[in-house]
């Protein structure tokens, strides 16, 4: 547990040293959601129609952009091979790191999310649920990302590769994601997708550490 | 007393033998300094030695049980020192130091400790400094550095005094002679000359397969 918590912590302390970094995600949340009204015009009952599907898409691509560093760092300065040699369990390292990193991207995506809430003209219920759902959402993206970080880690252009492994497996997420957010602007429940959404996360949870360290001991061979 | 041994080890990498036959012993307070010529496979059994690799054939013991038995408990013993440093460069040189020290020695490890191995590489004054701005030997030493830092029994070294100038070979030296006076073992890959105390040594060179005849395509 000790390791755990130094893991995390070494992670946020570098996240806060490099701080560019950490923006980086959620300026481009920010902007390129910011774009559509402007493509599609400013018509609110349209605006608000799209923006729980808009608002998801561009959060994973946010979470993709930040992916390849996630391990990346690590790997090419011998850290990794540290943490590997090091009493903490190499699957709880993969967590520790997967949480620090939904610390410094997921997290921040969901504090700017009201901001793009107003500027789709949604309602304060459709609000409530889109951070709820995203609170449930954004950590499954950091785990399933996780993999496809672990995964591409000894390749070459592995960051190219990063999306195509991962873009697919995010369709559960945005599927739940913006069912749940829809059914708030419609009236309709949106615990069905809420529970669903938990449970990805919670099968993320147990298959990320494991699959996440065994390709981790693979790119180390 | 707990032996350190390789038995008829063998190490593929890429489809192609690199050594076979491989047999050593490294008693407690041993030292076993590695040589051969580049590419004959010092850095892969160094790897082996760590549990990092895998042998093709042959078996890795202490205390005359495989290490692929409890591979979390061999890492344990261990300090592993690469070609990669492990250097942060937006920490501080005692804030990279401090992590891994905390990392390996659970609540052991002690910011007295910390001052005793930044000073036994001659790091103390520079323990503010951020990692992006040291040179490559004080890199190398804040590496070394580690070795002091948290007690383990098995050194495993990688040419360990690339970059550093002649003064911090002999802190080196120093440290290692202290390990190995505490019982503590260490297998070291070198081309350039360490002063050891009576070390055993191995040659790679010998152990090479024998070439591949020519491909016929």
């Amino acid at each position: 547990m000790r390791g755990f918590l130094l893991v995390i912590g070494r992670d946020l302390r570098l996240a806060l040293r490099q701080r560019a970094d950490a923006w980086l995600a959620v300026l481009f949340f920010v902007l390129t959601a910011a774009l559509f009204p402007f493509g599609i015009g400013p018509e609110p009952n349209l605006l608000a129609r799209v923006a729980p599907g808009i608002i998801w898409v561009v959060a994973l691509l946010a979470v993709l952009l930040s992916l390849e560093r996630l391990f990346l760092a690590d790997f090419e300065d011998g850290s990794l091979e540290q943490i590997l040699l090091s009493p903490l369990p190499l699957e709880l390292a993969v967590l520790a790191k997967v949480l620090a990193h939904w610390l410094t991207t997921g997290l921040p995506l969901i504090a700017a999310a009201p901001l793009l809430a107003v500027l789709f003209h949604m309602d304060a219920a459709g609000l409530g649920v889109l951070l709820l759902a995203m609170l449930l959402g954004t950590p499954t993206l950091s785990l399933v990302g996780a993999v496809g970080a672990a995964l591409t880690l000894g390749a070459r252009r592995g960051g190219v590769l990063i999306p195509l492994l991962v873009l697919p497996l995010y369709v559960p997420a945005l599927i739940f994601g913006v069912g749940a957010t829809d059914a708030a602007l419609f009236g309709l429940a949106a615990r069905p997708h809420l529970l669903l959404l938990g449970a990805e996360l919670l099968v993320m949870l147990v298959v990320t550490p494991l699959a996440g360290a065994a390709a981790l001991r693979q790119a180390l061979e | 007393m707990a032996d350190f041994e390789g038995r008829s080890l063998q190490c593929r990498r890429g489809g192609r033998d690199v050594f076979a036959g491989l047999d050593f012993v490294l008693p407690p307070s041993g030292a076993l300094v590695l040589t051969g010529p580049n590419g004959s496979g010092k850095s892969s059994l160094l790897r082996l030695m760590a549990g990092l690799l895998r042998p093709a054939a042959g078996q890795i013991l202490w205390d005359g049980r495989p290490i692929a038995e409890a591979p979390e408990a061999h890492a344990v013993r261990l300090h592993y020192l690469g070609h990669l440093d492990a250097v942060k460069p937006v920490l501080g040189v005692a804030e990279n130091l401090r992590f891994w020290a905390n990392l390996r020695g659970g609540a052991g490890a002690s910011e007295a400790g910390l001052c005793r191995a930044l000073g036994a590489f001659a790091l103390t004054e520079l323990a503010a400094v951020p990692g992006r701005l040291l040179s490559a030997g004080q890199r190398r030493r804040l590496a070394l550095a580690r070795l002091a830092a948290a007690p383990a029994e098995l050194w495993l070294l990688d040419e360990p005094s690339v970059g550093l100038d002649h003064a911090s070979v002999q802190l080196l030296a120093a440290a290692i002679a202290a390990h190995r006076a505490g019982g503590g073992r260490v297998v070291v890959a070198t081309h350039t000359a360490l002063d050891l105390d009576d070390p055993q040594r191995l040659s790679l060179d010998a152990l090479a397969p024998p070439p591949l005849p020519e491909m016929v395509w």
